[in-house]
């Protein structure tokens, strides 16, 4: 049986959505078939990795809205299976940040990107870049839960992977409940696969939300405000999540509640009117900011 | 729930177990300095004295960090505070058992005025204290902290033990009297350390029952 799961994990990489350079298919194999967490290969490889590594990284980005900027010259560290926290009163361009990251702002009318965003090493915004496989290895969790309200629980999370031709069921089952063990919804679902996924409460919207953009082996993860419409228990349950998913993704995480920030990242940027005003691990930030307007912004002053 | 919160805390009890132990093999190095007159031995002791320091200055910056991103409430919260308060404790028996390491210095391989069995004795007492208070600390065991501070009586008791023996010692020959104050000031430091555990034990019943309680279990005098 583990043979079978190996060698239909082991054929998933070598899909065309999995891959967009050689470098990535070379370390894709390797990563997708550990980062399963349902196959028999040993390790956790986050973990292991010794110390910081750079997943992605932005330089000079600068995003603007017409004529508004709504991010100014940002060039900020994302390090690999580490949580970055985007923190800043409304407005402040986290958001808009977030959405550079992998390229969301190719959809919205009037917006321009300058300066680079890189992964692995690579500039995402580089002409020959196709978009679509870019957000298949930057996934996106939003702040309402998005289920495909007409699709059952099970065609929601292997609704990334039919959209790129894979149909073989056994491929489908596989990557559907791995996906759904990583969201830890597994449990909660697991007799009720074909069940809408509006039929689910809030927070399980959520963590179906989170098997979806999964299901497809993200390596980045970004999350905005991914617990702003849920209740304190749900919100508890996907902080835990984040936690554990850290082993297996990069995730930057968007969120209103400073407290969040402060329990699940390690590192974390505070944000105001566009401009990155300071970077750090999330324990010096909170316990010995830096700006005055840091400390100001987390001491509940202002904004 | 909370997982992320419940690896810190325990990494923040191992940290504490690891202190306990180091203050603990300072009391019994100093004495049994003392008791072999090693003044090498004695002046390593006083410089390893920086290595507790260090670890309190770490376990404390671990319990800022817990506070300021973790928001601990109630239990949780009292455990982190209790923390901060105990290795303090344990940061002073260090300082105890420097103390002891100095007066080895001092003593200079002079020979000693009695044979050494009550304060090896008290300092037996004193680290079984320390190791036991941790343990109760632990498993949040109030019954054992009541017990752990009625054991301080027995160091009391060697200590009066010990400066009445030396007080005679004194009368009957005027040159011991440098010695002698020196032997005194050990024994005086090795039940203050006895003394700091029940400080921890105090710190347990307020972890488990949130009471702030002073000389648990003792006469009152």
């Amino acid at each position: 049986m583990m043979n079978l799961i190996q060698s239909i994990t082991s054929k998933v990489p070598s899909l065309p959505l999995f891959a967009t350079s050689e470098s990535r298919q070379a370390s894709g194999a390797a990563e997708a078939g550990t980062s399963t967490g349902i196959s028999g290969t040993s390790g956790t490889p986050g973990k292991e990795k010794a110390g910081k590594q750079l997943r992605m990284e932005t330089r000079d980005l600068t995003v603007r809205y017409g004529s508004t900027v709504g991010v100014k010259n940002v060039s900020l560290p994302i390090y690999d299976n580490q949580v970055l926290a985007l923190i800043g009163p409304s407005g402040c361009g986290k958001t808009t940040y977030l959405r550079a990251l992998n390229r969301m702002h190719d959809l919205t009318r009037g917006a321009s990107v300058t300066g680079s965003v890189l992964l692995d090493g690579k500039n995402i915004y580089d002409s020959e870049v196709n978009p679509v496989i870019i957000r298949r290895r930057i996934g996106m969790v939003f702040q309402k839960p998005t289920p495909f309200p007409t699709m059952s629980i099970y065609d929601n999370v292997v609704a990334g992977l039919k959209l790129v031709g894979i149909r073989k069921r056994s491929v489908l089952d596989v990557v559907c409940e791995r996906a759904l063990k990583q969201a830890a919804l597994f449990d909660e679902v697991k007799d009720r696969l074909k069940s809408p996924g509006s039929s689910l409460s809030g927070g399980q919207q959520q963590r179906l939300s989170i098997a979806r953009a999964l299901a497809v082996g993200p390596e980045v993860l970004l999350m905005d405000e991914p617990t702003s419409s849920l209740d304190p228990q749900s919100t508890s349950r996907i902080e835990d999540l984040i936690h554990e998913l850290k082993n297996q993704v990069t995730i930057v995480i968007v969120t209103h509640n400073m407290q969040q920030a402060a329990r699940v990242s390690d590192n974390t940027a505070f944000f105001y009117v566009g401009d990155l005003i300071e970077y750090g691990p999330t324990s010096t930030l909170f316990t010995k900011p830096k700006e005055t307007r840091t400390e100001e912004y987390i001491t509940g002053r202002f904004g | 729930m909370r997982i992320a919160f419940q690896e810190h805390l325990k990494t923040l009890n191992r940290e504490l177990h690891t202190m306990a132990e180091m203050v603990n093999r300072a009391i019994i190095r100093s004495v049994t300095a003392l008791k072999e007159r090693d003044v090498e031995e004695a002046k390593k002791i006083k410089k390893d004295d920086i290595h507790i320091n260090n670890k309190r200055f770490e376990i404390e910056e671990q319990c800022i960090h817990l506070i300021a991103t973790q928001q601990p409430v109630a239990t949780q919260l009292r455990e982190i505070i209790a923390v901060l308060n105990i290795i303090t404790d344990l940061e002073r028996m260090g300082d105890y058992a420097e103390g002891i390491a100095k007066i080895v210095i001092k003593l200079n391989g002079a020979e000693s005025v009695k044979p050494l069995i009550d304060i090896p004795r008290m300092a037996e007492i004193a680290t079984d204290m320390v190791t036991q208070s941790l343990d109760a600390f632990a498993d949040r065991d109030v019954a054992r902290a009541r017990e752990i501070t009625a054991m301080d009586d027995d160091v009391d008791d060697l200590y009066h033990q010990v400066i009445r023996e030396l007080i005679s010692i004194m009368i009957e020959d005027p040159r011991t009297i440098t010695r002698c104050t020196y032997l005194m000031w050990v024994a005086h430091n090795l039940e203050r350390i006895a003394d700091r555990v029940t400080n921890i034990c105090e710190r347990i019943i307020f972890l488990v029952t949130g009471e702030l309680v002073e000389n648990i279990g003792k006469d009152q005098d």
